[in-house]
């Protein structure tokens, strides 16, 4: 391991000798600027005398260095115990005041301090007994050019050519040919069944919602009206409990008591249900398809689909939390800022015989983020 | 009974009968349902009382008669027309110090309370006088435990999250407006915010939340705010982002300070 | 060998002599080592490669230690996220939560989110474990993150170190992957909102879209085969392949050598640090504790990605201040300051560039440029040699600028995921920040690379003034003719040699329009590009101080001035004139150690002509 032999430290070992002094100069080896003999560059001064430690020549300053390291250790022991202590100890109830943090679980609190001392210890230790024991002179160590030499570079093309030549692949196209074809194709078996199987087609899944009724054998839908129901309340709205600046948080009638696929009919069917003075609403589709001001909205944003629950009573903006786009309630929920495009899809409505609020229809797009085939409504 | 039995013919019976039916009528009605505005302590002393205040204190921008009063352009408003907002909406305005406003801004900001709980009450008698309007809640509605924490963190987060966080930290909204922290407010003002929708916050009348659900939503704030700290320093509940500004800072440079003594030369 | 552990107190010369303590009889204890590494030998030859690595040499740096912090972090994530999954249950089943935690008791819920309910409380020392996992991922990013700066200011990139660079880059976006796989597995209000907006992403990736998204959920969102199927990518395939990256890495570096900064005694030949045994094994190894107990003391005092307070995953409800973790807010940023009229509608199909841009296409981008970036410096300096000596980022203005300005684009998309909170916590309005976000995207990295490079210029130019005129002592001297001068306090050799070393630089040159044999050789468009970034990169270089320079200033200060006007920027003729001939052999470092300069790796100079 001739690359790795410790060069002792003295400069002069390390500055360059006779590369420069010897009169002539190789073009390859430096310039000589002028008949001074001044070097095209400065020359690398070489190593810094080396300058001891105090343990390095006190005793006792070496002794204090062990007791520290020593101490160090001591207290990552100390730690270790205390967390089996803990661990055994502390009800998981107990509560401890911790200035700053105030009144928190006393256990994790004890595991946790407990167990960093105990690796602290450890750690801190061990650079201590680097730092103030271990030797400080740094060595030097060569480095050579990553690539091989020639002969090896040669021998390598050589022995895959050879290799090639040996095994006939070179004379034996058919051979080439096939095993190529082989290696291209033997992935399919793995993979079909993988992407056969992730999951279904989507259809025309993400076009409709629970709103759109269940769907009926010939692809059609019943489009039946649903109640308006509170969520997670699950009971049905009068048009006269929804006073001018209140919002409903709304599912379809049934849906609160699926028992499968709960959630994915609640990611597509959430409505926001608002009541404005009709006489701010601007847009006239979005009058004739609320009630007497009341007015449903998806609750999914266009955007990536979070919740657009945040409803300002004064302003009448719908805003999403996790991207801020900010939708007008009294101009059709037309975006007004933010990164979404369209506007929330509505929900017509209307009341039943009994005052209860129900859909008079599904939405008549998509709701939720925007995707290829979705239609340009 | 052979009195009665003999009379029941007699032609007042019906009338008394009657009589009898609506009164019973009126009285479970009146106990079933929901109270409105006037609680029964505030008298014509309290809302004499309370307009004096009013006049005083608020008259400048909600108008002499709470009628409300158009600045400027015509088109801000310096104060809204009061009547019908009733005593729960001057009972969390001004029990929360967000009124007599300190200055014109975005939005009202909670501060110090600057009246008594008695000269809040009298305010809140003269204008609940105006016109009927939500009332303060009684004790038992918004005693948290009484409520269900489980069901009113349900409640919490599909009416409230979205706005004030799930951990009750406050939210932004949009152009500087905000939704405040909920933790360390009194159940009395959370149930009044519900019920009158301060600000740009909606309305969660009784007939949205019922008063039982809105004890379950302050039983579940209570408990949240009152648990000790499960894992250490809550950053604010402020969730990823402050995470993320800790481990660069705190976290980092700590690790960094290590490795700077680690490679630092003792001699 | 100075392997061995000198007693304290012996004389301080022994050493520098050579000097070595006679051979001793071995202990006991190194004898009853010998016995069980004999056996093995015996049965792998492997003392000659373990010994290699014993003795292997490793700078000592701060800056170094950045990468070591994210590998240590790796490993604690590896070893507490192996004990989670004891506990953990990577089900979106249905079930009634009835543990300890009241505010959620009687909710419906997916095991997935009850099984991290039940780690935080009814396992003794789970949520510290917990917490522990989490933390050390986020420490984890950050310190590969820290570490690419590094290696990127100080151009530890360059040749031979450019696949380790790559393998970095991969590993980074690995990193983040990984990182958002187990942040969306508690199935918790939060993360599900981040699954929910991932969906929105894929969903929008033009005309496949839609059937992507389906056949990552497995069906329509949520679906129950999401928990499962992260999970699986979470614990068993990104860790293999980054455990497969981070070896190579590692071994790698082992292979090239650590690079190393400049000094005096230190050259692109030589490695100058300590040896593993036994200074750096004690060093890295104890700062694996440190690391370890600093990420522990971290979790037993601050609360991460507190699950309880978000309850379980509903599609319905939502949290303020929805944020992913720091990693992924740059393409959360993004998406929040794309405007959304980047949606198109045409012939009745939908293209949302507005989230396809943040969400899908700039995440792989910023890993891309990354990971082309050595090739493309190399292309544009037209440097093959091989790089061990760092570069200080001032002797590289272009670079540093660079990478400043990008560090400035990414801080702004990540700023803008934090929008809402930097909204209250400031008291600001969110579109106002938006909207200083959206133009500051614009304007703030060019701005950045231009201060950036200013100030580096600014510095090369102090260590000139430095290196030629010393320091100002502010002692005025009246010389013999009556003159007053200021002394100059001279710096030693070794102080100016940091200030020297590093090698001048030119922009490539176009080669003549006609070739040696007269034929007209018109310049390619490559060509022109080519030279045209060149000058870019180095059009303003400050290049060091040569020794004719610094006789001259001693000789006098009027030549000196005259020399260093000569050195302005954009004037190279002035100075390159006098050195026509000798700048293609690239002679630079060979000077300086005496060692066996190999020429061939080196041939091409820094101002060599295009040639393709």
């Amino acid at each position: 391991m001739n690359e790795q032999d410790s060069h002792p430290t003295g400069s002069s070992e390390v500055t360059p000798t006779g590369e420069f002094g010897s009169g002539a100069v190789r073009l390859d080896q430096g310039h000589v600027v002028g008949d001074g003999g001044i070097p095209e560059r400065f020359q690398n001064p070489g190593f810094a005398p080396h300058i001891h430690r105090g343990a390095d020549i006190d005793h006792a300053a070496a002794k204090r260095a062990e007791r520290t390291v020593g101490g160090l250790f001591l207290l990552s022991i100390l730690g270790t115990l205390g967390f089996i202590v803990a661990y055994f100890a502390i009800d998981p109830e107990a509560t401890i005041f911790v200035p700053g943090i105030g009144q928190n679980k006393a256990l994790h609190i004890a595991l946790g301090v407990t167990m960093a001392l105990s690796l602290l210890g450890i750690g801190f230790g061990a650079v201590q007994w680097a730092k103030t024991l271990m030797p400080d002179e740094e060595e030097v160590e060569m480095r050579h050019t990553m690539r091989s030499g020639p002969e090896a570079r040669a021998d390598f093309v050589s022995i895959l050519d050879d290799g090639a030549e040996s095994s006939h692949l070179k004379r034996r196209p058919l051979l080439k040919y096939t095993l190529g074809g082989a290696l291209g194709l033997f992935a399919v078996p793995v993979v079909l069944p993988v992407l056969g199987g992730l999951g279904p087609m989507p259809g025309d899944d993400l076009s409709v919602s629970y709103w759109n009724g269940p769907k009926e054998e010939d692809g059609t839908y019943a489009n039946t009206p649903l109640r308006l129901m509170r969520d997670p309340q699950n009971t049905p709205i009068k048009a006269s409990d929804v006073t001018i600046g209140s919002v409903f948080h709304v599912m379809p009638d049934g849906l609160l008591d699926l028992e499968e696929h709960l959630l994915e009919a609640k990611a597509k069917a959430a409505v926001l249900l608002m009541r404005l003075d009709p006489d701010i609403i601007t847009s006239q589709k979005e009058k004739d398809w609320g009630y007497e001001g009341i007015v449903a909205y998806s609750k999914i944003c266009t955007h990536v689909g979070c919740p657009v629950g945040l409803y300002e009573q004064q302003t009448h903006h719908l805003l999403c939390p996790c991207h801020q786009s900010t939708f007008d309630v009294t101009q059709d929920c037309k975006v007004i800022f933010g990164p979404a495009k369209r506007p929330l899809p509505q929900l017509p409505i209307t009341v039943d015989d009994e005052g209860y609020l129900i859909s008079k229809g599904p939405f008549k797009e998509a709701v939720g983020p925007s995707f290829w085939e979705r239609g340009s409504v | 009974m052979n009195a009665l039995a003999a009379r029941r013919r007699h032609p007042a019976a019906i009338a008394i009968l009657l009589m009898l039916g609506l009164l019973v009528t009126g009285f479970a009605y009146a106990a079933v349902a929901p109270q409105p505005a006037q609680a029964e302590s505030s008298t014509a002393q309290d809302v004499t009382a309370g307009k004096q205040l009013f006049l005083a204190n608020c008259a400048s921008c909600h108008g002499v008669n709470a009628e409300g009063r158009v600045t400027g352009n015509g088109d801000k408003i310096a104060g809204p027309a009061l009547a019908g907002v009733g005593a729960a909406a001057v009972d969390f305005q001004m029990g929360t110090g967000r009124m007599p406003l300190r200055e014109p801004g975005i939005q009202a900001e909670r501060g110090d309370v600057q009246f008594s709980q008695k000269e809040i009450d009298q305010v809140a008698a003269y204008i609940a006088s105006l016109a009927p309007g939500p009332a303060v809640p009684s004790e038992e509605d918004v005693d948290p435990t009484k409520g269900d924490p489980g069901a009113g963190g349900e409640l919490f987060r599909v009416n409230c999250a979205m706005c004030h966080n799930a951990a009750g930290a406050g939210g932004a909204l949009t152009r500087g407006k905000y939704a405040p922290s909920l933790m360390g407010v009194e159940p009395k003002h959370i149930f009044e915010a519900m019920d009158t929708g301060p600000q740009s916050m909606p309305v969660f009348n009784d007939n949205n939340i019922e008063p039982k659900d809105k004890r379950d939503i302050i039983a579940f704030l209570t408990a949240i705010d009152e648990a000790p700290q499960q894992g250490g320093h809550a950053l604010g509940s402020l969730g990823p982002v402050t995470e993320g500004w800790f481990a660069w800072f705190f976290g980092l440079g700590l690790l960094v300070a290590a490795a700077v003594w680690l490679g630092q030369k003792s001699a | 060998m100075s392997t061995e552990i000198f007693p304290a107190g012996r004389p301080a010369d022994r050493l520098r002599d050579g000097d070595r303590p006679e051979p001793q009889q071995p202990s006991n204890a190194a004898r009853k080592v010998g016995g069980v590494a004999g056996w093995i030998d015996d049965r792998t030859g492997a003392a000659k490669g373990v010994n290699y690595l014993l003795r292997k040499v490793f700078p000592d740096h701060w800056s170094f230690m950045l990468g070591e912090i994210a590998m240590y972090s790796l490993i604690i994530c590896l070893l507490s996220g192996a004990l989670l999954t004891l506990w953990f249950v990577p089900s979106a089943g249905h079930i009634v939560y009835d543990g300890s935690y009241v505010p959620l008791r009687g909710q419906g819920m997916s095991e997935a989110y009850a099984s991290t309910l039940d780690i935080s409380f009814d396992i003794r020392g789970g949520l510290l474990v917990r917490q522990i996992h989490h933390w050390a991922a986020l420490m984890f990013i950050v310190g590969l993150t820290v570490h690419m700066f590094r290696v990127f200011f100080t151009g530890a990139f360059r040749k031979p170190r450019e696949i380790n660079w790559v393998i970095g880059t991969v590993l980074a976006l690995l990193a983040i992957i990984e990182g958002f796989a187990g942040y969306s597995l508690p199935d918790d209000l939060l993360s599900g909102t981040g699954l929910r907006a991932m969906e929105g992403f894929v969903q929008t990736a033009p005309v496949i879209g839609s059937y992507l998204a389906y056949g990552i959920f497995g069906g329509p969102f949520p679906g129950e085969a999401i928990i499962p199927r992260l999970f699986s990518a979470h614990v068993l395939l990104i860790p293999a392949l980054l455990v497969g990256l981070f070896t190579a890495h590692i071994v790698l570096v082992a292979v090239q050598k650590h690079t190393q900064f400049p000094g005096p005694g230190r050259t692109n030949d030589n490695v100058v640090g300590y040896r593993v045994m036994p200074v750096y094994a004690a060093k890295a190894g104890g700062f694996f504790f440190i690391v370890f107990g600093i990420i522990a003391a971290i979790s037993a005092l601050v609360t991460i990605n507190p699950i309880w307070a978000y309850g379980p995953y509903d599609p319905s409800p939502v949290t303020a201040g929805s944020q992913p973790d720091w990693y992924m807010g740059f393409a959360d940023g993004a998406l929040r300051l794309l405007p959304g009229w980047l949606e198109f509608h045409i012939l009745g199909f939908t293209l949302s560039l507005n989230i396809a841009l943040g969400a899908l296409v700039l995440l792989p981008l910023v890993y891309t440029v990354l990971g082309v970036y050595p090739f493309v410096e190399k292309w544009v300096t037209g440097d093959t040699r091989e790089h061990h000596l760092l570069d200080r980022p001032r002797n590289n203005p272009t670079r540093t600028g660079i990478g400043m300005a990008g560090i400035v684009a990414y801080s702004v998309f990540m700023f803008a995921a934090g929008n809402d909170i930097m909204a209250i916590k400031l008291g600001l309005s969110i579109n106002d920040i938006t909207w200083f976000l959206r133009i500051g995207l614009f304007v703030l990295p060019p701005l950045a690379f231009w201060v950036t490079k200013r100030i580096c210029l600014s510095l090369q130019r102090r260590d000139r003034d430095l290196a030629l005129h010393a320091r100002e002592s502010g002692r005025i001297i009246r010389g013999a003719d009556g003159s007053f001068h200021e002394r100059h306090d001279a710096l030693t050799e070794r102080e100016r040699w940091i200030l020297v070393q590093h090698e001048p630089v030119a922009p490539l040159e176009l080669m003549p329009s006609v070739d040696e044999n007269g034929v007209a050789r018109p310049a390619t468009r490559k060509e022109r590009l080519r030279a045209k970034l060149s000058h870019f990169y180095f059009k303003d270089a400050v290049n060091p101080v040569t020794p004719a320079e610094l006789a001259a200033a001693h000789h006098d200060g009027h030549r000196a001035e005259a020399i260093e006007a000569a050195q302005t920027p954009f004037d190279y003729e002035g100075v390159e004139g006098s050195h026509e001939g000798h700048r293609g052999d690239g002679h630079g470092a060979d000077t300086d150690a005496g060692l066996e300069s190999d020429v061939d790796a080196r041939g091409v100079g820094s101002s060599s002509p295009i040639r393709e």
